[in-house]
C-alpha cells in the first residue's frame, strides 16, 4: 500500500484531509446531500408529529425513538451517495490503483458524512423541541456525548456498508438492508441514552458506554477491512 | 464418499423418530407447565444447532479473510492459540468464576472456549481455498433455516406458558432474532452482488455480525434489566430424564443438519464447476457463444 517513495503527501492525514476537504467542497457547492436529508427528516417529524399528537409527558418516552430513526433513515440518504458519488468518471478505479493508503479514504468518507449528519442533527433537534415541546429533566449535557458516539456509530459502519453496496445491483436498496441489522444495539443505546436523560429517571452511563464500545470495535473492525473491500473488484 | 451418503440418510431418519418417540412419550412430564414443554426437545436443538453453524461460518470467514491475505495468516493462528489459552486458564481462576452466572460450571466454559481453536484449525485444514467460501454459504443457509425454526417455534411455545408471544425484553429470543436478522441480509447480500469478489464481502459482513453478537447481547440484558418482564422462564435444575433426551434430541438434529449440510455443500460446488465450464466455454468459442451470459464468480441460484 505504501509507494516505494514516501512523499509527505502520500500520509495518512494528508490524504484523509485533502479528500475529505473536496468532499466538504462538493457538498458545499452543490448541497444534494444535506438539502434532501434536512427535507427527508423535516417530513419524518410532521408525519410523526400528527400520527401521536402526544402529550408532553408522554413524548419524552418516546421522542428518542422518534428522533434517532428519523436521523438513522435521514442518514442512509447521505450514505447511499458516499461511493455513488465516485463511481462517475470511474473516480473510484482511480483510488484503487492510486498509492494513497485506502484506510485514508474510509476515514475522510467517514469524517464527511459524520460533519453531514452532525449538521443536519443541529438543525433538526430545533424543530424536535418545538413540536413535542420538550423539555429535559435529567442532565442535558449528556446528551452531545450521546450525540457524537450515536453518529459515528451509524456512519463509521454505513460507510463501510455503503462501500459493499455500490458492488451489488439495487445498491440504494441494499445498504440499509445491511446496515440496520448490525446497528440495532447501538440504535437501542441511543434511543434508551437519550430517553433516560430527557425523562431523568435512569443512568444514561451504561448505555454511553455501550455506543463507547460499539464505536471502538466497528471502527477498528472497518479500518482493518476496508482495504480488501476497496480492492475487491 | 458418496455411498456413505444414503447409510448416513438412513441413520439420521431413525435416529430422528427415536428422538421423537423419546420427547413424546418416554420424556416425563414437566411439573409447572404439563405437555407443552415438550416443544422444548425441537425449540432448544434447533438452537443449539443454528448457534453452531452460524460460529462455523464464522470461523471459514475469517479463515477466508486470512488466506487472502497471506501476510496475516501467522499472525491471526497465534491469536487463536492466545484466545484458547487465555481462555481456558481464565475459567479456572477464582476472580473470573466469580463473574460466570450461576449454574456454569467452569470446566464446562472451559471446553466452550477450546473449541474456539479446534474449530479455527481443522476448518483450516479440511477445506482448503474457495471451499471455505462455499463452508460459509451453506452454513448460512441451513443456520438461517433452523434459526427460523427457533424463532417459530419460541412463541408457540411463549404463548400458553407465559401468556404472551413475544417477550420484547427476553435476551435469548431478542438476541437470537437479531442473529436472524443479521444472517439473512448476508444471504441477501450474496444474492444481490454484481461483485466480483462477492465472497470477500460476505466475509467480511460475516466477521461484522460475529463481533455485533456481544453487543446485542450486553444490551438487552441491560434493556431487560431496566423492564421487567413477565415470568420468563430458565433457572432450577433439569430433570436428569429429560436432559438425556434433549442431549439425543440434539444428536438427531446434528447429524440431520449435518447431512443437509453435506448435499448443499455438494450442490454449491457443482453450481460452481458448471458455472466455470460455462465461462471456459463461452471464452473459447466467442462469436459461437454469446448469447450464453458470463457471470464468472458470482454464487449461482
Amino acid at each position: 500500500m505504501t509507494s516505494p517513495t514516501k512523499l509527505p503527501e502520500d500520509s495518512l492525514w494528508a490524504v484523509t484531509l485533502a479528500t475529505l476537504v473536496k468532499d466538504i467542497r462538493l457538498e458545499w457547492r452543490s448541497k444534494d446531500a444535506l438539502n434532501s436529508m434536512l427535507f427527508f427528516s423535516l417530513l419524518v417529524v410532521v408525519i410523526f408529529s400528527f400520527s401521536f399528537d402526544p402529550l408532553a409527558e408522554e413524548s419524552r418516552h418516546i421522542v428518542g425513538g422518534l428522533i434517532w430513526v428519523a436521523f438513522l433513515f435521514a442518514a442512509v440518504v447521505a450514505l447511499n451517495q458516499t461511493w455513488a458519488r465516485e463511481l462517475r468518471n470511474q473516480v473510484l478505479d482511480a483510488y484503487r490503483v492510486s498509492p494513497a493508503p485506502a484506510n485514508a479514504l474510509f476515514l475522510a468518507k467517514a469524517l464527511g458524512n459524520f460533519i453531514f449528519v452532525g449538521v443536519l442533527e443541529a438543525l433538526m433537534t430545533p424543530l424536535f423541541v418545538i413540536f413535542y415541546n420538550l423539555r429535559v429533566l435529567g442532565p442535558a449535557w449528556q446528551l452531545i456525548p450521546v450525540a457524537v458516539l450515536g453518529t459515528w456509530a451509524l456512519v463509521v459502519n454505513g460507510t463501510f456498508f455503503a462501500a459493499m453496496s455500490v458492488r451489488t445491483r439495487s445498491r440504494e436498496l441494499m445498504l440499509p438492508l445491511l446496515l440496520f441489522p448490525i446497528s440495532i444495539p447501538a440504535v437501542l443505546g441511543m434511543v434508551a441514552a437519550t430517553t433516560s436523560i430527557l425523562t431523568g429517571e435512569e443512568s444514561a452511563h451504561f448505555w454511553i458506554l455501550l455506543l463507547l464500545t460499539y464505536d471502538v470495535v466497528f471502527t477498528t473492525a472497518c479500518l482493518a477491512l476496508f482495504g480488501m473491500i476497496l480492492h475487491a473488484e | 464418499m458418496k455411498r456413505l451418503f444414503p447409510i448416513l440418510a438412513v441413520l439420521t431418519a431413525v435416529l430422528l423418530a427415536y428422538a421423537l418417540y423419546l420427547a413424546l412419550v418416554v420424556a416425563p412430564t414437566d411439573a409447572q407447565q404439563g405437555e407443552v414443554y415438550r416443544i422444548i426437545y425441537y425449540h432448544v436443538p434447533s438452537a443449539w444447532t443454528a448457534f453452531l453453524l452460524f460460529f462455523i461460518n464464522f470461523i471459514a470467514s475469517i479463515q477466508y479473510l486470512v488466506s487472502r491475505k497471506p501476510s496475516t495468516q501467522a499472525a491471526a493462528k497465534w491469536i487463536v492459540i492466545a484466545i484458547g489459552v487465555v481462555g481456558v486458564v481464565a475459567c479456572f481462576v477464582p476472580q473470573v468464576q466469580a463473574l460466570l452466572p450461576a449454574g456454569m460450571r467452569p470446566s464446562a466454559v472451559a471446553t466452550t472456549v477450546l473449541l474456539i481453536p479446534i474449530f479455527y484449525f481443522s476448518i483450516g485444514r479440511l477445506f482448503p481455498g474457495d471451499r471455505l467460501d462455499v463452508l460459509a454459504v451453506t452454513t448460512a443457509e441451513v443456520g438461517v433455516v433452523f434459526c427460523t425454526i427457533v424463532l417459530v417455534t419460541g412463541p408457540i411455545w411463549a404463548r400458553p406458558v407465559w401468556g404472551i408471544w413475544w417477550a420484547p425484553g427476553d435476551i435469548r429470543l431478542t438476541s437470537t432474532l437479531v442473529l436472524w436478522l443479521i444472517y439473512v441480509s448476508y444471504l441477501v447480500l450474496r444474492r444481490f452482488s454484481s461483485s466480483a469478489e462477492t465472497q470477500m464481502l460476505a466475509a467480511a459482513l460475516a466477521v461484522f455480525g460475529a463481533l455485533d453478537v456481544p453487543l446485542v447481547y450486553f444490551s438487552i440484558w441491560f434493556f431487560r434489566t431496566q423492564h421487567p418482564q413477565p415470568v420468563i422462564g430458565g433457572g432450577g435444575s433439569m430433570d436428569p430424564r429429560m436432559l438425556h433426551v434433549l442431549v439425543i434430541s440434539w444428536m438427531a438434529f446434528l447429524c440431520f443438519a449435518f447431512l443437509v449440510c453435506w448435499s448443499r455443500f455438494r450442490l454449491e460446488l457443482l453450481h460452481r464447476e458448471i458455472e466455470e465450464a460455462h465461462a471456459m466455454e463461452s471464452l473459447a468459442g466467442e462469436g459461437v457463444a454469446s448469447k450464453a451470459s458470463l457471470p464468472l464468480n458470482r454464487s449461482p441460484r
